[in-house]
């Protein structure tokens, strides 16, 4: 038996207000599952910033495409690193491969995952890179040399057709990949959105809402990314690359509050059974993570940030530093919000008991697998492994706005 | 090459369509008054709960523990007494008695209570369960005789199923990590035993039996009582029955 597990649920005891199933105690998915959605969400909202480029031929978000595809796949490798550690048996994971239960909307897990990231994202990458790793691996000696030839698989061809069939593929590829991006994200809604013993997450606006805030938070990221990386490589920001991925964040947040407008106005104009304590709880346990954070500095704080500089077009084109700041503040409060936004589903949909006459708290280890330092090492390691994707694929000439190669230039028009 | 490929999206999405509605067809069910019937010349266990007749005294909530080394901590419970008290101003309050305290009789003088009352609950073993529905590797099942059981060999400890049980019936167990819930006492029932809880109560006030016999205290039961399942709107038909349950209970 584990002591501290135990310790805890002893501590919480006396938290407890009015009256919780005696087993509801434990909150049964921690931390972890709420880093679960917040990464997937960034993989999917990446992918459709990238899908801009090569399916809506949105040029002015070029610099941005590469570097958007890089951070998806870096995201995505973390994602299920989050989902097979919570797990009671680790060890076991394979029996969700092997013998899944068709019913279960988790069980897809393995497949929905594999299919992105074979199917879609690894493939796209591939494409793109493809000319670009023959032409590299001809003027380097040594391990990058190796790597490029591997990872162009040995191909050698940089004729018209061979690339022209390169810029078909991606065509292709993207198309099946929005859908792709939707699913996969979707879909993590619907693992919450189907369990009809939760009234918080029952709901079927739930996948949408997910997608949304996804996009949300993928655009963010890759902004964020690009204002920080580029100085950092010796470029220079595109402002109208930002002022155009902005402008797409923007409407995203709009659509995103207003789902989630939507939802919380049917809610309490239905007034089900369930009310009352998803008020109460909302007034009490999630105040601060749902109305202060997700809320007003998540997406009102961003959303009057950025239509400020819509308004006063005039003064802020004149200062781009000053746009600069106001982008980069929004950009990095609406990560803020995006998690808080996972938050609220996954631990806000275990405080109050299934009884609703009562609630119970969620005591954050930090140790430990299902700790906060544990987190932390999962959020910050997508970073490490997008470090270690941009020596491999570099996407810098592309975010320094020069064409990456020929064919970028090509595929881009 | 218009042609064609207009004809192919054509055949495409009829193909697509028509099996999406045919799926859906056969997921829906074609009755409203549809319920899975219990399968004819076989057991389909069910369990009855007297409440007027649970005096609190929680010797089912013990004998449970003992019988299925269920953890002695107060996080895990395969079956627990709930006990209401209702005052005149309408405020319900609900509290899990704890095993070895007794109950304090404060019901006798206090002028302010309507009603109060003990409701024993388990696993519903309900005829269409959640919780089997959305376990990802099988591990939570459906046995022939209608009892849902836990796995322990394939059991990951994903917790969804705990998420998906209404009734907060299941809990993880902390020494095997498995997912862990009421059985009927499977191990006793399937030797002509009755569960441990139904042997101890010193009231009858839980009744045991297989809902196809003709004959049998639990038929009797159904017979003799005005029957309620717990949230019988979300549809997971329980197996558990209720008499004189009161409409506060959830
Ligand atoms: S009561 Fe809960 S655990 Fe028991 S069968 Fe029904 S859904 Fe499953
Ligand atoms: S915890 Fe075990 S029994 Fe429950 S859904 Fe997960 S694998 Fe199935």
């Amino acid at each position: 038996m584990n002591p501290e597990l135990i310790r805890n649920l002893h501590d919480l005891l006396p938290q407890i207000q009015g009256y919780i199933y005696p087993n509801e105690i434990e909150i049964h998915w921690g931390l972890l599952i709420v880093v679960y959605p917040y990464i997937t969400g960034v993989v999917a909202g990446a992918f459709i910033l990238a899908s801009l480029v090569k399916v809506f031929n949105v040029t002015e978000v070029q610099p941005l495409y590469r570097l958007s595809l890089l951070t998806a796949l870096a995201y995505l490798l973390v994602a299920p690193m989050a989902l097979v550690s919570h797990l009671g048996h680790p060890g076991r994971f394979y029996e969700i491969l092997l013998t899944p239960n068709t019913s279960s909307a988790m069980a897809m897990f393995g497949f929905v995952y594999a299919w992105y990231l074979m199917g879609v994202l690894l493939l796209e990458i591939w494409f793109v890179h493809r000319t670009d790793m023959i032409e590299w691996a001809e003027h380097e000696t040594g391990v990058m040399r190796f790597i490029h030839r591997t990872l162009a698989l040995y191909s050698r061809d940089t004729g018209e057709v061979a690339v022209s069939f390169d810029h078909k593929a991606l065509k292709v590829i993207t198309i099946v990949g929005i859908p792709s991006a939707f699913l996969l994200h979707g879909y993590v809604g619907f693992i919450f959105g189907s369990i009809k013993a939760n009234p918080w997450w029952s709901s079927v606006l739930i996948p949408i809402v997910f997608l949304f805030s996804a996009i949300v938070s993928g655009i963010a990221l890759v902004i964020l990314l690009y204002m920080i990386l580029t100085p950092l490589t010796g470029g220079k920001i595109s402002m109208r690359c930002v002022d155009k991925a902005v402008d797409f964040l923007f409407y995203a947040v709009i659509v995103d509050f207003s789902l989630e407008l939507v939802d919380f106005i049917h809610r309490v104009y239905q007034s089900e059974e369930e009310i009352k304590i998803l008020s109460e709880m909302v007034m009490s346990k999630l105040f601060a993570s749902l109305i202060i954070i997700q809320v007003l500095l998540g997406m009102l704080v961003p959303l009057l940030l950025i239509s400020l500089t819509k308004i006063f077009k005039k003064r802020f084109h004149l200062n781009e530093d000053l746009r600069k700041m106001v982008y980069f503040v929004a950009v990095i409060l609406i990560q803020f919000g995006i998690f808080a936004t996972r938050w609220n589903v996954v631990i806000g949909g275990q405080m109050f008991s299934k009884s609703f006459r009562g609630l119970t708290t969620y005591k954050m280890e930090f140790g430990g697998l299902e700790g906060l330092l544990y987190a932390i090492f999962l959020l910050a390691l997508p970073i490490i492994i997008l470090a270690v994707l941009t020596k491999i694929l570099p996407p810098w000439k592309e975010m320094h706005g020069q064409p990456a190669s020929e064919s970028a230039e090509a595929a881009g028009s | 090459m218009n042609g064609r490929r207009t004809f192919l999206r054509g055949f495409l999405s009829v193909l697509l369509s028509g099996g999406a509605i045919g799926g859906i067809l056969k997921i829906l069910p074609s009755k409203a008054d549809a319920r899975e019937a219990p399968p004819k010349g076989q057991k389909w266990y069910g369990f009855g709960v007297s409440v007027d007749k649970c005096i609190g005294c929680a010797r089912c909530m013990d004998a449970c523990k003992t019988e299925n080394n269920v953890p002695r901590e107060p996080f895990f419970f395969r079956t627990w007494v709930e006990r209401y008290i209702i005052r005149k101003n309408g405020a319900t309050t609900v509290k899990a008695i704890e095993p070895n305290v007794e109950p304090s009789p404060e019901t006798a003088s206090d002028k302010s209570i309507l009603r109060s009352f003990f409701v024993p609950k388990l696993c519903n073993q309900c005829a269409s369960p959640a919780c089997v529905q959305v376990c990802p590797v099988g591990a939570t099942f459906q046995t022939k005789d209608g009892v849902v059981l836990v796995n322990e060999k394939t059991c990951i400890g994903c917790r969804y199923c705990i998420q998906a049980c209404p009734y907060g019936a299941r809990y993880l167990h902390p020494v095997t990590h498995t997912a862990d819930k009421c059985t009927f006492c499977y191990h006793r029932i399937s030797q002509g035993l009755l569960p441990a809880c139904v042997e101890v109560c010193p009231t009858q006030a839980r009744i045991f039996g297989d809902l196809n016999a003709a004959a049998s205290p639990m038929s009797r039961f159904l017979r003799m009582n005005k029957i309620h399942v717990l949230k019988p709107g979300l549809n997971t038909e329980p197996k558990v029955y209720y008499a004189s349950l009161d409409g506060e209970v959830r």
